[in-house]
């Protein structure tokens, strides 16, 4: 038998090698490149269309003017934008405290999730503008209106993910934990809350963009009663005045907040995860 | 530490007439009997389907005998056994000195004051040097070291092995195989080991409990009265040879029996 002996006299690097790692630099820098230019291209397009056919701008604004409204309306948009986040993080909040509550409390007793379920999943699946206008009714403080309307949409992948998480604990892992005698507590604090973690902030990041537009509903909804002071009222009023630039600078607020709100989730997830999920770890190819 | 030798050894459990039954139909177990004395290396050793892990379940307490019982010697304590299975099965978001000391954390030992003892079982599996690893860094036989490391932590008075090696390579095998033998010797603890092979299970035991499948039963059991610590030189020796010509033998009495 013959024993070939390469490397010893191989170039380090081949062609092969040398095209993958051109190839993912331009990928690289394509994933940013591409995006920006399908950006350039949209808004070139909008401006030239509204230039070249004279539309007046309270049929659709230019982008340049869209940007100033933006601009000279900054204090009274960003004092809405205030408001419409603050409900949206507060709906977070409760929505991950009673998510990730409430799917403790079913993967701790069979029976409340047996009696409990059906009811979130109802919840869940009854669209939030046929509930809020009864919300609105029923609960004195707009806050707490706003704020209900907002968990009502956002808890449920937090509650689904972090019940599937808990469950999903390694079945050998229970069995030493069964054996070494462990606790309920020691079961539930170190094998499934760390095991649902990943599963959690997969419901995080979807409750995250969810809360945003519960909240913006509600405003809606609210608002056609008269009442609010968020991005969505300032929509609606807008609209009534016809002052379609506003419109458009506070539509592009709620989107950007959309995007920050999911980009900041994602880091999270990543930050939490990097050292050990599968998710989270780059690969050699 | 060496055992004393076979037959002088006291004993440590019994089985006694232990059948299983699952869903009242499947029978997983007929009157096992089987006494596990002190020191004993013991293989099980039979085809798919004879019992050998659920012998080893109900061993451990994870699941009851539908008849028959299981008597410690001495009532059984809490910390008298682990149990090393197929897979890792290390939490993948902890060290590896946090997940060797794990079984200690759940007797509410903090780390500071067990410290010691989790890197001296580390060290006993050689892994000492990778106390902050997360087990995604580490090849497959590393993590099986990783978790012996975690079974041998509590010092236990029995460990129950689950065909621990039987999805690594061959010569890693070989390799875990010996340092097995030589962390038993030095913890002196016994051993219950299931397994399909029957040279792992003449290399390493003192007692080979051969089972057959439907219903899962014990068919006969050898000794492999060669003196440890067994190296690499035994695996050539014709006495090796001899030994795994009977257990094949009674290996091969289980299957026919079965089919």
């Amino acid at each position: 038998m013959t024993i070939l002996h390469e490397g010893a006299a191989a170039v380090p690097v081949d062609a092969e090698e040398l095209r993958r790692a051109r190839q993912r630099r331009v990928e690289r820098v394509a994933r940013w490149v591409l995006p920006v230019a399908v950006l350039a291209l949209g808004v070139l397009v909008w401006d030239r269309v509204v230039a070249w056919n004279d539309i007046p701008h309270y049929v659709l604004p230019s982008p340049g003017r869209v940007m100033r409204t933006l601009v000279a309306d900054w204090p009274l948009l960003f004092d809405a934008l205030l408001v419409t986040l603050q409900i949206t993080m507060m709906a977070l909040a409760v929505a991950v405290i009673g998510g990730v509550g409430l799917a403790i409390l079913f993967t701790q007793s069979k029976w409340a999730e047996m009696s409990f379920y059906p009811y979130a999943v109802i919840l869940q699946v009854t669209p939030v503008v046929s509930i809020a206008p009864l919300i609105f009714i029923y609960v004195e403080s707009r806050t707490v209106g706003l704020l209900l309307c907002a968990w009502i949409v956002a808890f449920f992948p937090i509650l689904a993910n972090t019940t599937l998480g808990l469950n999903s604990a390694d079945h050998n892992l229970r069995d030493m934990f069964r054996i070494y005698g462990a606790t309920r507590w020691q079961r539930l604090r170190y094998l499934q809350l760390p095991s649902a973690l990943p599963y959690f902030l997969g419901g995080l990041r979807i409750a995250g963009g969810l809360s945003l537009i519960g909240a913006v509903v509600a405003e809606y909804v609210a608002g056609t009663g008269g009442i609010g002071s968020g991005l969505a009222f300032r929509i609606l009023e807008a609209g009534y005045r016809l002052n379609i630039p506003r419109m458009f600078a506070a539509l592009l607020l709620i989107a950007a907040s959309g995007v920050v709100i999911f980009a900041g989730l994602s880091f999270l997830s990543y930050m939490l995860l990097r050292k050990w999920h599968e998710s989270a770890l780059k690969r050699e190819t | 530490m060496t055992p004393a030798p076979l037959g002088r050894r006291p004993k440590l459990l019994e089985m006694q007439g232990v059948d299983k039954t699952f869903n009242g139909t499947v029978v997983a177990l007929r009157r096992m009997a089987l006494t596990v004395n002190a020191g004993d290396f013991i293989s099980l050793l039979g085809p798919s389907g004879c019992g050998k892990s659920t012998a080893l379940r109900l061993i451990a307490g994870l699941s009851h005998p539908t008849a028959g019982r299981i008597v410690w010697e001495g009532g059984q304590q809490q910390g008298d056994l682990a149990v090393v299975f197929q897979e890792p099965t290390l939490m993948p978001w902890a060290t590896v000195a946090e997940n060797v000391w794990l079984p200690l954390r759940l007797r509410g030992k903090s780390y500071a004051s067990v410290e010691g003892d989790v890197i001296e079982a580390l060290r006993l599996v050689g892994l000492e040097r990778f106390l902050r690893a997360y087990p995604r860094e580490l090849s497959g036989g590393m993590k099986m070291r990783v978790s012996i490391a975690r079974a041998l932590v509590t010092r236990p008075r029995l460990i129950l092995m689950d065909e621990p090696f039987a999805a690594l390579d061959e010569i890693t095998r070989h390799r875990l195989n010996t340092d097995l033998l030589e962390m038993k010797a030095r913890i002196g603890c016994t051993v219950i080991f299931v397994t399909h092979s029957v040279f792992e299970s003449v290399f390493l035991s003192d007692r080979i409990v051969v089972m057959a499948a439907r219903p899962g039963r014990v068919i006969r059991e050898l000794t492999v009265d060669e003196a440890y610590p067994r190296g690499e030189a035994f695996r050539t020796s014709p006495e090796y040879a001899a030994h795994c010509r009977a257990a094949s033998a009674a290996l091969h009495e289980a299957m026919g029996e079965a089919a």
